[in-house]
């Protein structure tokens, strides 16, 4: 008995030694709200990796933000809002001095925590998803929708529609449908599409798509029927692929889909095989491939062992992990520069956020050149760039087929103040006056 | 020994009909009461372990009770009337929309094909319009935003008349059909709240915030504060539940389950008993959505109720315990509590565990958990409850 007891007492001794230094003082904590497991797992995955091998980066190799490491937690959602709510809640308080910010890669997940970060002061960083009316930083003063939104992004790919075709007057009477996830996620680019459909004359048209996206036989043979100039895929995780063969099986042509930046990487054509050739996607500015970063992490984890990632390194989604780190990074050392070098609490990393200014020198220190183009937060915009290009995959891998175009802000920004002043007067917030705010 | 009701002498009809007629589980049940009603709250607000920061209320305990209230209304429906239903997250999601569309306002528009002497006495507008594509007829049944406690009431009422509508096959289906039937309300309330864009005020995301929980100008907002608004519903609802199936209704629901032709032959309208089960289990159920899309949740999409929360609600009441109101709470803690109790497990014990291992394994060990369970005792949490407690009785001198 005594033996028994004595072993489980060392048992919970070398537990506690083990499980204590991930709690250390000096340290700054950062959640990852990821999905390794389901429907969505696919594509969860290369993003958490590039996530994860970005801070360890950090870490490895500069011995962590100023010289204070990152720690950080991983938290399972499987994409769905309430697992994602536990979570949140689950790694919110964690550390020194709490989460860091939070990046949960749903939309849905995002409008859950959109009601939760105000009061628990943990800023949002969601790089090209979430709420499209949250880049108005006045209302929403704790999302921070990098880089860009679903409307940008329809915006981007009706000007390109309009390119092949030969300019903006061919776009009347052309036939867009758009596939879309039926959730949240999909549904935030329709109103953008509904306004530009009626700007440039083209007729618009949706078919939703039932989570998670197996079955879209009926939605195919509809498009068939129905013969759209362009098909814009809004899908995510499994349904991507399974639209590009159910799209080879009706013979639609592949070369006439542009999917959306959530539905260009790797996992959404290789599953496809052949049938994929010629799909065409929109880049949240970055494509796949190894730039001047990937040369660092080989150097710092891939070759000590320390890398999560097995195949997916460099792919589309990596690279989007690294870029969704390395901006959240670049905002706490924004906030260092305010609060000092010490692990800072979310109320002052979104003051960092909010004064994060990615110059083309910096991105190039960083080893971004060629990834992304300049960013830059302020209290109004919390968007920072509006630039996307397409790339093209060609059977075996991405090729940039665009270059750079800038989203048409005349026709979006309109909508953007309206429907954030109408969730401003819903919720009674009264919102920021930001033209006194440097 | 302890746990024996010797020497308690009934002197009454009402002590002898308590709903606790043992002291023993009296004086437990104050204990648990006054525990959760000052003692958790105490103990969040000194910022006491295991309550040394908000994660337990608002993730564990919160869901925890809403879920278990949701447990509760199957319950009646499932455990006490018999009547097999699939359709739980549907009326969780009625309970919820409704609540939605009460707190902020009905704008129903009259079409212009109805004639005026028709349209004009029903044009009682309270407050200004919402916004609508008839708005420039000026006609339109406009309710203004209501407070939250009747907007969740009002939810759940709606889900009690759907409930009702949706019970009325149940009359004529039974068993296994009848939880065909329901599946179909899931499925159609799953079309209509991404459909019908009234229902979501047409936000273009189809995502829907809760309003500010106000109640009687008291603003529900810390987690103690919301965890004490939950507990004090699912207090209200049970001890409602407990009181209605130990009474003539409640009879009359299990001897229509127990045997429907017989329960006629006594004289017990099915009709009456079926679609009373349904509707207070709908309207309990409805309050639960409400609960979770405005106190839990905060903002939703109708993939919060999908056909995923039915069987999650189904399997509570099976595992807990058919029939009991005390195993709808055991069942939401198994059900609910347990996976994410185990998927933190790994980390506590500093196992390097990569979360897709770790999301697997709660599966695996859920299901073998779900599994040993049902061989050891089909009739679920309640069973061996009640088991133990005869064995208590007799406990140390068994014969």
């Amino acid at each position: 008995m005594f033996k028994t007891m004595l072993a489980l007492a060392s048992a919970v001794v070398g537990v506690s030694t083990l499980a204590a230094p991930l709690l250390a003082d000096g340290e700054q904590f950062l959640p990852a709200l990821v999905y390794r497991t389901g429907p969505y797992a696919p594509n969860g995955i290369p993003f958490a990796d590039g996530v994860a091998d970005y801070w360890t980066l950090v870490n490895e190799r500069d011995g962590g933000i100023n010289g204070v490491k990152i720690v950080h937690e991983e938290c399972e959602t499987q994409y769905a809002t309430d697992k994602g709510v536990e979570c949140y809640e689950r790694l919110k308080g964690k550390g020194p001095t709490g989460a860091g910010y939070v990046s949960p890669l749903s939309t849905g997940i995002t409008f859950a925590l959109t009601e939760k970060v105000p009061g628990d002061k943990i800023p949002l960083l969601t790089t090209g998803y979430g709420r499209s009316d949250s880049r108005d930083g006045s209302v929403f003063a704790w999302n921070f929708i990098a880089m860009g939104s679903y409307w940008t992004a329809a915006d981007i790919a009706i000007q390109h529609i309009a390119k092949e075709l030969g300019g903006f007057d061919k776009l009347k009477d052309k036939k867009v449908t758009l596939v879309y996830h039926d959730s949240p996620y999909g549904k935030e680019p329709i109103p953008a599409l509904e306004l530009l459909a009626k700007h440039y004359g083209f007729i618009y048209k949706g078919v939703p798509v039932t989570h998670p996206g197996l079955e879209q036989k009926s939605q195919w043979l509809s498009i068939r029927q129905d013969r759209p100039d362009y098909v814009l895929l809004w899908g995510w995780g499994v349904m991507n692929s399974t639209s590009i063969i159910e799209a080879a099986a009706v013979g639609y042509p592949r070369d006439k889909m542009i999917g959306v930046w959530w539905s260009g990487a790797e996992p959404d054509v290789t599953p496809a095989g052949e049938n994929a050739a010629g799909y065409k996607a929109l880049m949240l500015q970055h494509p796949a491939g190894k730039f001047a970063v990937h040369a660092d992490l080989e150097k710092y984890v891939v070759s000590k062992g320390k890398s999560v990632a097995h195949d997916n390194f460099a792919q589309v989604l990596y690279n989007r992990g690294l870029i969704n780190s390395m901006i959240g990074v670049e905002a706490i050392r924004t906030a260092q520069g305010k609060y000092g070098n010490k692990p800072l609490t979310g109320e002052q990393i979104r003051w960092g956020f909010e004064h994060l200014n990615l110059t083309a020198e910096r991105i190039k220190e960083l080893g971004f050149e060629g990834m992304i183009k300049p960013l830059k937060f302020t209290c109004q915009d919390h968007q920072g760039a509006d630039q996307a290009r397409l790339h093209q995959w060609d059977g075996k891998a991405w090729k940039i087929i665009s270059d750079y175009y800038t989203a048409e802000e005349n026709l979006l920004a309109p909508m953007v103040k309206e429907t954030a002043a109408k969730y401003a007067k819903d919720k009674g917030i009264t919102p920021r006056d930001c033209s006194n705010q440097s | 020994m302890l746990y024996r009701e010797a020497g308690q002498f009934k002197a009454s009809y009402s002590a002898d009909m308590a709903i606790f007629p043992i002291r023993q589980d009296r004086m437990a049940l104050y204990g648990l009461l006054a525990f959760a009603f000052v003692g958790v709250p105490l103990l969040a607000t000194l910022h006491v372990w295991p309550f040394d920061d908000d994660y337990l209320l608002r993730a564990i305990l919160i869901p925890f009770l809403i879920l278990a209230l949701g447990a509760i209304g199957l319950n009646v429906l499932v455990g006490y009337c018999g009547q097999i239903s699939l359709g739980a997250g549907a009326f969780m999601a009625i309970g919820a929309y409704g609540a939605y569309k009460f707190a902020t306002g009905v704008h129903i528009p009259i079409p212009w094909p109805i004639p005026w002497p028709i349209r004009w006495p029903i044009r009682w507008r309270l407050d200004g319009p919402l916004g609508g594509p008839l708005d420039w007829l000026d006609v339109a049944i406009t309710l203004p935003p209501l407070p939250v406690l009747s907007s969740i009431l009002l939810g759940g009422l709606a889900a009690a008349l759907v409930g009702v509508l949706f019970g009325i096959p149940s009359l004529r289906i039974k068993g296994l059909y009848l939880a065909v039937a329901t599946l179909a309300a899931q499925f159609f309330f799953d079309w209509v709240f991404i459909r019908v864009k009234w229902f979501t005020n047409y936000t273009p995301s189809g995502s829907v915030a809760a309003p500010e929980l106000n109640f009687f100008g008291l603003v529900v907002n810390s987690s103690v504060e919301r965890y004490l608004l939950c507990l004090t519903f699912v207090m209200v609802f049970a001890f409602m539940v407990k009181n209605l199936v130990r009474g003539n209704i409640g009879r009359q629901w299990m001897a229509i389950r127990d045997m429907d032709i017989a329960a006629e032959l006594m004289g017990i309208r099915p009709l009456y008993a079926k679609l009373t089960a349904f509707a207070v289990s709908s309207f309990v159920v409805g309050v639960a959505g409400a609960l979770w899309a405005f106190v839990y949740l905060g903002a939703w999409e109708p993939l919060a109720f999908n056909i995923d929360r039915s069987f999650q609600l189904l399997f509570m009441v099976i595992i807990g315990g058919l029939g009991s109101i005390l195993g709808s709470f055991l069942g939401a803690a198994f059900i609910l509590i347990l996976p994410i109790l185990l998927d933190q497990v790994p980390y506590a014990l500093g196992l390097p565990l990569s979360v897709e291992t770790v999301s697997l394994t709660v599966y695996i060990v859920t299901g073998a958990l779900i599994c040993c369970l049902l061989i050891v005792e089909p009739r679920g949490f309640a069973r061996l409850w009640s088991t133990a407690k005869e064995k208590l009785r007799l406990w140390p001198f068994p014969y």
